[in-house]
């Protein structure tokens, strides 16, 4: 039987299990939408394509599942950009199609014609032109597996309009072979050994564990291994939720905003081990002080992080939940000596519990001004353990990986390697489309509120009861922060001070609007917000110039933290 | 320190400008790229000359290997091979010149390609050592033009890489 292009790709998103994607027409997919129409996949239309993209990233950071976006040519597929360079940057399994002019005005300068496979060759996993329409079943198979295997990242398909018209006996490929692409899972067995000979060893170990946990889905594998070591555990900011933040062993985030305990845990360790990390800047800080004194076991699912900013005593290349299960079971069979463990570090996590109880995460309390942080420790109390929380970019983001406490996996959606400011929202919006049982909630800025606010109609158009809670302060506040400590107060250009009725704007959408200015007016506010239908928007007036501490600032050692402003 | 890879890649739409948007993108040096197609069809072999220290090279390596397109990287920093590259050279010859330039090219067992009463043009094939000692000889006389065409490099021994 013949088929079109168009109904080409609809019949082989189907047979990849997607039955939702995020989109926006246009000419060069007009034929695509027509298909659309009857189809029994899903379109859920954003207003405009970055939110599309960051839409079906939220979507596959909480379901493990390939995100699907459709945009036309031209603008609609530089609009993408963003969002696939947020996704490359994080390793999200995302398929993003875009339509491009017929084959013979390709470079042409033709109408809504732009080089998209140049543009984003650098911030994709893997991009295609499509060339001829007997490769596009074959290149659909090869973009969902290289997109969700090994480390994911977003594939680009570029498909002009002629191809899409075009009709080809449709024979969807069994198997995908790419004689380039032979990704490791299984974890080498003698590295494996090794690595359980140097974790008995170690008197002053810690789990230094990064995104790569919740795309490995290896959250129950590295539970058993901190619990059966008795080790202390401490998340970078995109594995905040990997690990029972309120366990007896979390040590919460590392690196520059990170807690006290976490950054001289990981100072004075003598075994650091580094599970789906990739020592960002970040984390390290100068990086020449960064876990001097420590021995460095690397477990990666990709060898171009292993070495790439910090030397490794013992690399391991695997998908984590292979590893850390053998790992685990190695240990679990040398009962005497996994005892001798825990009785040889009982002083070490005594230190940190002394460092904990000296310097617990902190903030001035208030009776008069709402404080951004008592917002977010509201948040969560009055929501449930399985609630899905998306932040945008800046302070209120850290706060959220320092004062809320994530107890389930994939609970946390944020934009961490690229950090893009107008992510949440779209992403909150991803994520209710998957899970629209579950309480969804954005945590934003005002300032990143007004990058993607008009998907405000998309919550409203499809009903998804995203709560948005703007802790509004009136400042682009990271970037007040640093001007107040590096720049002598010098707020150039960060005071947002024009009065915007968020409530009014709220409405006209056709969403509700609440807002909060007194303390006693917040828990109020989000009770409201998470018993009224639909999408909520609360606005909570914040403490200006409040700072995100501890900080370690730029340059300097995680151990060299600024405690106080 | 100078490193000469050998990449076999897909020749495929895009994947000079991948390797090449791979190297400048992290800021890794391409000090010269060679690719022409192999006995296999669909397949390609680039040679680049790099710098710069062992764990950029690493580096280099990894994210070679990383690219989906990128089927084999043969690293020869330290390996035993033949490493050879063709050069055109413009160079003036007039008069009483004329004859010593001539006299350069037979020793070097280059060859004249193209000759006017103001000129030679020479093609030499050989490492680039004795390329670069054939330049310092030529330019006295004045060379015009010079057109090289970069290093390939093929490992020594019995061994073949298929592509």
């Amino acid at each position: 039987m013949e088929l079109t292009g168009s109904q080409i790709l609809l019949e082989s998103l189907k047979l990849e299990g997607v039955d939702t994607v995020f989109g926006y027409p246009g000419g060069a997919v007009i034929n695509i939408y027509d298909d659309l129409f009857d189809s029994s996949i899903a379109h859920v239309l954003a207003r405009h394509e970055q939110a599309a993209v960051h839409a079906a990233d939220g979507y596959a950071r909480c379901t493990g599942k390939v995100g699907v976006v459709i945009a036309t040519s031209g603008p609609g597929a530089t609009n993408t950009v963003t969002g696939i360079a947020t996704a490359y940057m994080d390793s999200i399994p995302l398929v993003i199609i875009t339509g491009q002019v017929p084959t013979p005005l390709i470079g042409n300068d033709a109408f809504q014609e732009a080089d998209i496979c140049g543009i984003t060759r650098p911030c994709t996993k893997h991009n295609f032109l499509i060339q001829d329409i007997r490769d596009l079943a074959r290149t659909l198979k090869e973009a969902f597996f290289i997109a969700r295997s090994g480390r994911p990242g977003p594939v680009l398909i570029d498909l002009p309009k002629d191809i899409q018209v075009a009709k080809s006996k449709f024979n969807y490929p069994e198997k995908v072979d790419i004689r380039g692409y032979k990704p490791t899972y299984s974890g080498n067995s003698r590295q494996i050994d090794k690595a359980a000979k140097l974790f008995l060893e170690a008197r002053q170990p810690v789990l230094y564990v990064g995104g790569g946990i919740n795309l490995s889905a290896a959250n129950e594998e590295l539970l058993k291994l901190a619990e059966l070591t008795r080790t202390p555990v401490t998340t970078t900011l995109m594995a905040m939720s990997a690990f029972p933040q309120n366990h007896e062993l979390a040590l919460g985030m590392l690196g520059m905003h990170g807690t006290f305990y976490a950054n001289m845990s990981v100072t004075e360790c003598d075994l650091l081990i580094a599970v789906g990390a990739r020592f960002d800047d970040r984390v390290t800080g100068r990086i020449d002080s960064f876990a001097k004194r420590a021995k460095v076991i690397h477990i990666d699912i990709d060898p171009t992080s292993i070495r790439k900013n910090v030397a490794v005593d013992l690399p391991i290349v695997g998908d984590l939940k292979d590893v850390l299960g053998k790992l685990h079971d190695k240990l679990a069979e040398q009962p005497a000596e996994v005892q001798k463990l825990i009785e040889g570090t009982t002083g070490w996590r005594d230190s940190i519990a002394d460092w904990k109880q000296n310097h617990p995460m902190f903030y001035q309390p208030s009776e008069s001004i709402i404080k951004p942080q008592f917002v977010i420790e509201k948040i969560r109390e009055l929501t449930r353990d399985d609630a899905i929380i998306t932040t945008e970019v800046g302070q209120h983001q850290m706060w959220t990986a320092q004062f809320f406490e994530f107890r389930r996996p994939r609970t946390f959606l944020t934009s961490g390697g690229l950090g893009t400011m107008g992510f949440g929202l779209p992403a909150a919006l991803g994520a209710q489309v998957a899970f629209p049982e579950r309480q969804v909630i954005d945590i934003s800025g005002d300032g990143s509120f007004q990058m993607n606010s008009q998907e405000l109609a998309t919550l409203v158009q499809y009903r998804l009861p995203v709560k948005i809670a703007i802790l509004n302060n009136n400042f682009l506040g990271m970037v007040r922060q640093w001007q107040q400590m590096f720049f002598n107060k010098r707020y150039s250009q960060t005071c947002l001070e024009l009065p915007i009725d968020f409530i009014k704007l709220a409405e006209a959408y056709g969403a509700t609007g609440l807002q909060a200015s007194k303390v006693d007016e917040v828990e109020k506010v989000i009770s409201q917000a998470l018993e009224t239908p639909g999408p909520v928007l609360m606005e909570f007036k914040v403490a200006r110039e409040e700072n995100v501490l501890p900080m370690v600032p730029a340059g300097k050692a995680i151990h060299e933290m600024v405690l106080a402003s | 320190m100078r490193h000469t890879i050998s990449v076999l890649v897909e020749n495929e739409f895009g994947v000079l400008a991948r390797i090449s948007g791979l190297f400048s993108g992290r800021g890794f040096n391409i000090e010269s790229l060679c690719v022409a197609p192999t006995m296999e069809q669909n397949i390609s072999r680039m040679t680049i000359v790099t710098s710069g220290d062992d764990r950029i090279l690493e580096q280099i390596n990894k994210q070679l290997n990383k690219l989906i397109s990128t089927i084999k990287v043969i690293d020869f920093t330290g390996e035993d091979f033949v490493e050879r590259e063709l050069a055109l050279i413009k160079v003036t010859a007039e008069a009483e010149s004329r004859a010593e330039a001539l006299r350069i090219v037979d020793i070097f067992r280059a060859k004249v390609v193209d000759v006017t009463p103001k000129s030679y043009t020479i093609e030499i094939t050989g490492a680039p050592a004795k390329i670069n000692a054939l330049l310092e000889l030529l330019r006295p006389m004045g060379i015009k033009e010079i057109v090289r065409s970069g290093p390939v490099v093929i490992g020594r021994g019995p061994k073949g890489v298929a592509g």
